[in-house]
């Protein structure tokens, strides 16, 4: 397999990385290897870790940080945010319609069974049509690269994608360490996220609400993996950072506890899954939600961020649809395409995956993070054979999909630079309008040869630029 | 028949709580066979909050009662006027498409037991005769036995007991009905109990199946038929958690203790109509 190594052309460096390449050259080698300790300590004083569960070891590991930037020419990137902005657009009006008239499922387009008993289909906010009609707030779409004009989206992140905290932390401390950069290159801010997440919240805030919405994050503590992200993002955005108890019901809506007494909360940011929202709606032993919530939001009292049920866009069984979704909503040919998904519940599709595994990634329809799938052609026999025994027991929990050759950005290494697989996750606001901050968080699979970018997995980021005209 | 219905449900705290905030499903559906003349919900020291009809029909109303207290006491009272529809439910307002309920929860997965029941229909014409069947192979092997089970009892331990209550019969119903491809729900309500004076309890639970041509049709294996006009319908959902008349939480450290009284009579005629009043 060959694979496209985004910052060359053939053996002559690309435009966009003529200054980076120029940059590497004649840097000297301690230099490097004192940025790289310069980085890693900025990172630990920054408090940015990621805990990993089930994985043991420090649960204060940091995420590596690669210092070589990945770059973006503004024409690719305009390119990749209307394919991006076309998806979100479709998958909120998927969203709208699956719990309202669902015309997809009447017009034949999608299988009602892969709607109605998808785990995540919540039939308890059937008939509720949230601020502006949207569902998914804050869209995060995994997107590979195979060739210069060739992208495809992975996964889409409906419900509350991680790692935008990242994104912003990587340039920090690109522009902190090497300024030179970027006073050399012109290149796109992305602090612009933490406002432009406030006001999209804003945006959809409930039609009771007749002040300026007050916002907050709903975590569901510090224990959680993704803890640091959701303070930092509150501090940026200057709202409150909340657990289940400091929330209540009282009449029509929530509040708050503060120091100055309750006060009214119009808009949540959550970071808890749906089941733990509310005891008195989904699991009676949840302990992070708040109780009386469900009847809030559905009176029309509070917005809820994702909206409850917007998972049901999102999993992989629903993920093959999203091209025929942008059709049908849109009127409009997809932008990004799909990766080729074979779903092993159809025996056609069960029957080629069983006889190419060696050659095939294998996924959960649920899984997330890296766990539970099978990359092929970089398994053992043995694993594979295990694996095989995995989906005879249940075909209907797996997908399949070919091996991708994911592109490769140079990074630093221990004898330099050397070509590593890299994934781009760009985190698309939907609220009155739709944006799009010109960046995202590029994941590197940083084992020679790997292909598989999560952090769980030996994953680690980059900056990611786009470049101005 | 004209039904007055009177249900109360006194909680009792040993140590003061506050904040108690409740979901409750307590308002006869609006359907054909079942005319609501007046209806009331009270709770003592409470705030009534949302009020919604949502995706499945039902009426359900939060309340909060802020406190300190060590007593709540919800009172329902009202007059229902029914007609015998042979179980089928008609002329009632829902969004939820029927395969929602094709979804399992704890209480009505199938273990090998359950698997087996729903197996040992083989002869039906149709889904309306299966479902038929199945209900009666539900009764046939669960007994009608007060005490037995409690409410976090499954299907699968209630029919290894070959005892239960209509909650169990309607979790084995509806688990053998999802084994055979049939929508199937929970359904909770009242029941007058028959002036021969079998003393099953006012308050009810049966199930409702999906079948062809006519829709959502009760059944009620406890008491081995379909709901007619001694029934009034509150609410539904996957498993009685789901369908429960009453949901409440409370902050603070004190044991709860529950008393439930609940009368249904049947009365020659309703008087005072001109306090009839309507829920949208």
């Amino acid at each position: 397999m060959t694979y496209y190594n985004e910052m060359y052309e053939g053996s002559r460096v690309r435009e966009p990385y003529a200054r980076l390449s120029q940059w590497v050259e004649t840097m000297p080698a301690d230099f490097r290897q004192m940025k790289q300790a310069e980085a890693e300590a900025l990172f630990r004083r920054i408090g940015i870790t990621f805990a990993v569960y089930g994985e043991g070891g420090d649960p204060d590991r940091l995420i590596p940080f690669d210092m070589m930037p990945r770059v973006f020419e503004q024409a690719e990137w305009r390119k990749l945010e209307r394919g991006i902005k076309q998806r979100a657009r479709a998958l909120n009006a998927f969203l709208r319609d699956v719990y309202g008239r669902a015309e997809i499922v009447r017009a034949g387009r999608i299988p009602a069974r892969l709607v109605y008993q998808n785990e995540a289909y919540e039939k308890a906010v059937v008939g509720v049509v949230p601020p502006r009609g949207v569902y998914s707030h804050i869209i995060g779409i995994d997107l590979v690269r195979t060739a210069k004009d060739q992208f495809f989206v992975l996964e889409d992140n409906c419900r509350t994608p991680s790692g935008v905290s990242y994104m912003l932390e990587n340039r920090e401390i690109m522009m902190r360490m090497f300024p030179g950069l970027f006073r050399g290159n012109r290149i796109e801010p992305v602090d612009q996220y933490p406002d432009l997440l406030r006001r999209t919240l804003e945006s959809v805030a409930p039609a009771k609400c007749h002040d300026r919405p007050t916002c907050v994050i709903l975590t569901p503590g510090h224990f959680n993996s993704a803890y640091y992200e959701h303070s930092f993002l509150a501090n940026l955005m200057g709202v409150e950072l909340v657990e289940g108890a400091d929330l209540f019901v009282d009449g029509e809506f929530v509040y708050m506890r503060t120091t100055q007494g309750p006060k009214r909360v119009d808009v949540i940011y959550r970071r808890i899954d749906d089941p733990f929202l509310d005891p008195l709606c989904f699991r009676p032993d949840s302990m992070l939600g708040v109780p009386g919530l469900m009847d809030v939001y559905r009176s029309g009292g509070v917005s809820i961020c994702s909206a409850p049920g917007a998972g049901v866009a999102d999993d992989k069984a629903i993920y093959t649809f999203v091209p025929e979704m942008v059709r049908f909503y849109l009127g409009e040919e997809p932008l990004l395409q799909n990766v080729q998904t074979w779903a092993l519940w159809k025996d056609d599709d069960y029957r080629y995956v069983m006889e190419n595994l060696p050659d095939l990634v294998v996924k959960e329809v649920h899984g997330s993070g890296g766990y539970g799938m099978l990359v092929g052609p970089k398994s053992t026999r043995e694993e594979i054979e295990t694996f095989r025994a995995k989906i005879e027991a249940n075909p209907g929990n797996y997908i399949a999909q070919p091996t991708l050759a994911l592109s490769t950005c140079p990074t630093f290494v221990e004898e330099g630079l050397a070509p590593r697989h890299v994934d781009l996750r760009p985190y698309c606001l939907c609220g009155d309008r739709i944006e799009l901050v010109p960046g995202g968080l590029t994941r590197v699979a940083l084992r020679e040869g790997s292909l598989v970018v999560n952090s769980s997995q030996g994953g680690g980021v980059k900056d990611t630029w786009v470049l101005s005209e | 028949m004209k039904l007055r219905i009177f249900h109360q449900t006194v909680y009792r705290y040993d140590r003061p709580v506050r904040n108690l905030v409740q979901s409750l499903r307590l308002t006869p559906s609006v359907c054909e066979g079942q005319r609501t003349h007046d209806w009331q919900i009270e709770v003592t020291g409470g705030i009534r909050g949302p009020g919604f009809r949502d995706g499945a029909g039902d009426w359900i109303e939060g309340w909060t009662v802020r406190g300190p207290t060590e007593e709540v006491v919800v009172t329902i009272s009202g007059r229902v006027e029914t007609r015998d529809t042979a179980g089928v439910l008609r002329g009632h307002r829902e969004l939820i498409h029927p395969l929602a309920y094709g979804r399992d929860t704890a209480a009505t997965r199938a273990d090998a037991a359950l698997k087996d029941l729903a197996g040992s229909v083989t002869d039906s014409a149709d889904s309306l005769d299966l479902a038929h069947k199945l209900s009666a192979a539900v009764a046939d092997a669960i007994a009608y036995a007060p005490g037995r089970t409690e409410f976090h009892t499954t299907a699968a331990e209630a029919l290894a007991q070959g005892e239960g209550v209509c909650q169990d019969h309607a979790h084995a119903l509806i688990s053998v009905a999802r084994r055979r491809d049939l929508p199937a729900r929970y359904v909770s309500g009242y029941l007058q109990a028959s002036a021969a004076g079998e003393a099953h309890e006012a308050s009810h639970a049966w199930a409702e199946i999906h079948v062809e041509r006519l829709g959502w049709v009760g059944f009620d294996p406890a008491n081995r038929c379909c709901p007619d006009e001694r029934y009034v319908r509150l609410g539904s959902g996957l498993d009685a958690l789901d369908a429960a008349p009453i949901r409440g939480i409370a902050a603070g450290q004190g044991a709860e203790t529950l008393d439930v009284a609940v009368n249904v009579e049947e009365v020659d005629r309703f008087q005072n109509q001109s306090q009839s009043q309507r829920q949208s």
